[in-house]
C-alpha cells in the first residue's frame, strides 16, 4: 500500500498545525462558529447532536494493521470504546471533544492518516473497489489511479469553496463494487482498442433528495491526462454550478439543467485549455506509486482445496462471506460489521485489534473498508480460513450475511446526527433481528435505511431502501424498492405511504415474503422485482 | 471601500475606483475593474493588456467562484496587481495566494501574525496552480 515519503509527511503535519491554531483561536473567541465551521468541516470535524463527530479518512478503504490499531486505540482513549465505518470507506467517532481534536489529528498523522476533507464543500476522500488488486476480473489495480488523484485534490487552492461536497470513486472492472456511477466523477480504468489503458470518465450521479445516474462524458482520457481531464470537470463545476439552493448544488444538477452535452462541451474547451498549462503529474509520478501498490507476495503453487466444510456456521459463512482471489489457493474475505441486532458499522477497540492482528498474520498485512460498512481481508489462503473464522467468530465478528438481509446499510440517523428526521440503527436491528434467522433462504438482498433526504445510508440504491423522514413531529419511513449500486445500477422507487416503525419492519416482512413466493430459480429479490414489477409488491402491502 | 491590509507585490499601487466588467470594455480610460461572483472572467481577457488592477469580490467566503477567476486571469498572463475584496478571511488567503491574488482588502481587518503565518503554512504543495511553486511531484522527479 501507499506510504508516504517526506512530502507527505511535512504536509499532514502542517495540517495538523493549522488545525491546532484554528482551534485554539476558536476556543480563544477569535473565530466565530461561522466561520470555523468550514474549517473544521474540512478536517472533519461535525458538530452533531451531542459531542463532535471526527471523521478520518480511510484512502480508498485501505488500511495496514498498525493503522487499525491505531484507531482502535483513538477509539479507547477519545472515544467511547468504538468507531463507525462509513459508507465513504471511513472511520468516524461520535463523541469527541473540540479541545483534543488536534491531538487525534497528531496520532493518526503517527501512522500516516488524515482527516483531511473528509467533509466540507470540496473533493472528499477518494474511494475505490475494496477487492482491488485481489479480485480476478479487474483490468489493474485501481489505487494507485485513486492516490494520484488524492493527492492533486489535496488543499487543492481552487476546490476549497465548491458549491457542495465532491465525491469521487475509481474502479477497474467491470463488475462494480464502488457504487462508481452514483459519484460526483465516476471512473473507470479501461482499455483502448490499441490496446492503451485510459479512463472512462462518468459525472454528475448522486443521491441525496434529487438521485442521479451519473452519465459517460467521455469514453477514454489518457492515463497521462487524467488530472488535468478531472481539474476541468471541477473547474466548470466551481464557476457554474447553482450557489442559490443548497440543495441544487451539487454537479448533478448542474449536469441534469445544462444537459450531458453541453457539460460535457464546456469541459472539453476547459480541458483543451488546461493541457496547455503542464499541470499534469508525469508518467514517473504514477509509476512512483504504482510501485506501492506490487503484486501481493502469494504462493500460488499451493492446494486449491476448499477447507473442510465440517462446521456448518464455518461452511456457510465460507459460502457467504468469502469470494474468489485472482491467485489459486487464496481467498478474498470479508468481515461483517453487522451482528444480528447490532448497529451496522459499529466496531470496538477490542473488535478492531483482533481484525488486526489477522490481517497482519494472514492478508499481507492489508485490510480494506467496504462502502457497505464491512472490512475485507484481501490476501487470504483458503488453509488459513478456519483459522480466521474461529478468531472472528470469538471476537463476535463470525455473522455469515455479506450481501444479505441481515448485512444492512444504514447512516448514523438521529441517534447522532442533526440532520436527520428520524432513527436509522434501530430500524436496521429490527430488521435484522426479525429477518436474519431466514437470511440464508433469501439469499441477496441489499437493505439500506436513510434517516433523512441526504441518503447518507444509500436508500435509493437497495433493493429494499427506506427513508425515513418527519410526518408532523412523527417518524415515518418510505419504502423503496428496485435499487442497485452496480453495474445493472438503478434507482429505487417508492412503493406509497410510508409506514411507523412498527409498520416498516412489517412491511420488509411482507416484501421479503412475496419475493420468495413468487421467485423462480436462481432469482434474488431484485431480480423477482424486475420482472414481476412494483404491482404485486403494492398489493401485498397495502391491499 | 476596505483598505488594502497586505500586497504583496513591488510596484505603485493603482488606487483608480474600479468599473464593472460589463462596462469595462466601452470605458477605454478605465485600467481598474471588479469581478462579481457571477462575472465571466474570460470576458475581461480581450482586453488585458489595459488592466492595471483586477478586484474579485468575495461577498460570502464561502463562494468559491473568485478562486477560478483569479486563475483564469493568470493563467492567460494577466501580471497587474489581483486583489481579494470582501468577506476575505485568514483561513482562505493561502490558497487565495496559490490562486494568484497578490493584495488583499478584507472588510475585516486580519490579525497579521495570522496572516503571516498562514501564508507560511506550507511547507510545499501537492499540485500546480497559478503562483510560481513547483508541486511535490516536480520535486520528486526533477
Amino acid at each position: 500500500m501507499y506510504r508516504y515519503d517526506p512530502y507527505d509527511t511535512a504536509m499532514v503535519a502542517a495540517r495538523v498545525a493549522e488545525f491546532r491554531d484554528q482551534t485554539r483561536r476558536r476556543l480563544e473567541g477569535h473565530l466565530s462558529e461561522e466561520q470555523f465551521r468550514p474549517l473544521r468541516l474540512m478536517n472533519g470535524l461535525y458538530l452533531q447532536l451531542h459531542a463532535y463527530m471526527l471523521r478520518v479518512a480511510v484512502p480508498y478503504g485501505t488500511l495496514n494493521s498498525t493503522q487499525l490499531r491505531k484507531l482502535a486505540d483513538i477509539a479507547e482513549r477519545y472515544d467511547r470504546g468504538y468507531g463507525h465505518f462509513t459508507t465513504r470507506q471511513n472511520i468516524q467517532y461520535n463523541w469527541i471533544r473540540l479541545e483534543e481534536a488536534p491531538d487525534i489529528l497528531a496520532e493518526l498523522a503517527s501512522v500516516e492518516m488524515h482527516a483531511i476533507q473528509t467533509s466540507g464543500n470540496c473533493i472528499r476522500n477518494i474511494s475505490a473497489d475494496q477487492y482491488a488488486g485481489a479480485a480476478g476480473d479487474e483490468l489493474v489495480d485501481p489505487r494507485p489511479y485513486a492516490e494520484l488523484l488524492r493527492q492533486w485534490s489535496s488543499f487543492h487552492p481552487e476546490f476549497t469553496a465548491l458549491p457542495r461536497k465532491f465525491k469521487i470513486a475509481v474502479i477497474a472492472a467491470e463488475t462494480d463494487r464502488a457504487a462508481m456511477r452514483l459519484h460526483d466523477i465516476g471512473i473507470r480504468i479501461v482499455r483502448n482498442p490499441a490496446g492503451e489503458l485510459g479512463c472512462a470518465v462518468y459525472v454528475g450521479g448522486g443521491m441525496g433528495r434529487t438521485p442521479m445516474i451519473a452519465p459517460l462524458i467521455r469514453e477514454f482520457v489518457p492515463l497521462d491526462q487524467i488530472v488535468t481531464y478531472c481539474e476541468a470537470c471541477l473547474r466548470v463545476y466551481n464557476r457554474h454550478g447553482r450557489r442559490d439552493n443548497k440543495f441544487k448544488a451539487r454537479i448533478k444538477i448542474l449536469v441534469h439543467e445544462l444537459g450531458a452535452a453541453e457539460y460535457t462541451a464546456q469541459v472539453e474547451a476547459e480541458f483543451a485549455h488546461l493541457l496547455t498549462l503542464g499541470i499534469e503529474p508525469p508518467r514517473a509520478e504514477l509509476e512512483r506509486i504504482k510501485a506501492h501498490f506490487p503484486e501481493p507476495a502469494l504462493d500460488a503453487g499451493g492446494e486449491d482445496g476448499d477447507p473442510d466444510r465440517g462446521d456448518p456456521d464455518f461452511a456457510l459463512w465460507l459460502d457467504t462471506n468469502t469470494a474468489p482471489h485472482k491467485v489459486k489457493g487464496h481467498a478474498i474475505a470479508t468481515i461483517s460489521l453487522k451482528p444480528v441486532g447490532g448497529i451496522p458499522g459499529d466496531a470496538s477497540a477490542e473488535q478492531m485489534r483482533v481484525i488486526a492482528e489477522l490481517a497482519r498474520r494472514y492478508s499481507q498485512d492489508e485490510l480494506r473498508v467496504t462502502h457497505a460498512q464491512n472490512i475485507v481481508l484481501p490476501h487470504v489462503r483458503k488453509a488459513d480460513l478456519a483459522a480466521i473464522w474461529q478468531a472472528l467468530d470469538a471476537a463476535g465478528l463470525g455473522t455469515a450475511n455479506l450481501d444479505g438481509i441481515g448485512d444492512i446499510i444504514a447512516c448514523p440517523g438521529l441517534d447522532y446526527c442533526s440532520l436527520a428526521n428520524a432513527r436509522s440503527i434501530p430500524v436496521a436491528q429490527r430488521i435484522s433481528e426479525a429477518l436474519s434467522p431466514r437470511s440464508a433462504e433469501i439469499g441477496e438482498l441489499k437493505l439500506k435505511i436513510s434517516g433523512c433526504i441526504n441518503a447518507c445510508g444509500h436508500h435509493h440504491a437497495g433493493h429494499i431502501g427506506i427513508l425515513g423522514v418527519d410526518r408532523k413531529g412523527v417518524e415515518n419511513y418510505q419504502l423503496l424498492l428496485g435499487g442497485s449500486e452496480g453495474a445493472d445500477c438503478s434507482l429505487g422507487q417508492i412503493t406509497g405511504p410510508g409506514f411507523d416503525e412498527d409498520g416498516i419492519v412489517a412491511a420488509v416482512e411482507k416484501a421479503t415474503a412475496l419475493y420468495l413466493s413468487r421467485r423462480e430459480a436462481g432469482e434474488r429479490f431484485l431480480d423477482t422485482y424486475r420482472r414481476i414489477g412494483m404491482a404485486p409488491f403494492k398489493e401485498a402491502l397495502y391491499g | 471601500m476596505a483598505e488594502v491590509q497586505l500586497r504583496l507585490r513591488d510596484d505603485e499601487p493603482v488606487e483608480d475606483p474600479a468599473v464593472t466588467v460589463d462596462s469595462f470594455a466601452a470605458q477605454t480610460n478605465a485600467n481598474a475593474v471588479r469581478i462579481e461572483p457571477g462575472d465571466d472572467a474570460r470576458d475581461l481577457l480581450p482586453v488585458l493588456d489595459r488592466l492595471k488592477l483586477v478586484e474579485v469580490n468575495f461577498p460570502a467566503f464561502t463562494d468559491g467562484r473568485g478562486l477560478s477567476a483569479a486563475r483564469i486571469l493568470r493563467e492567460a498572463g494577466y501580471a497587474g496587481e489581483l486583489r481579494a475584496v470582501g468577506d476575505v478571511l485568514v483561513d482562505q488567503i493561502a490558497a487565495m495566494r496559490r490562486c494568484g491574488f497578490d493584495s488583499f482588502a478584507p472588510d475585516v481587518a486580519l490579525d497579521p501574525e495570522d496572516a503571516r503565518a498562514a501564508l507560511e503554512r506550507w511547507p510545499q504543495v501537492y499540485q500546480a496552480a497559478a503562483d510560481a511553486r513547483a508541486p511535490i511531484w516536480k520535486l520528486r522527479h526533477g
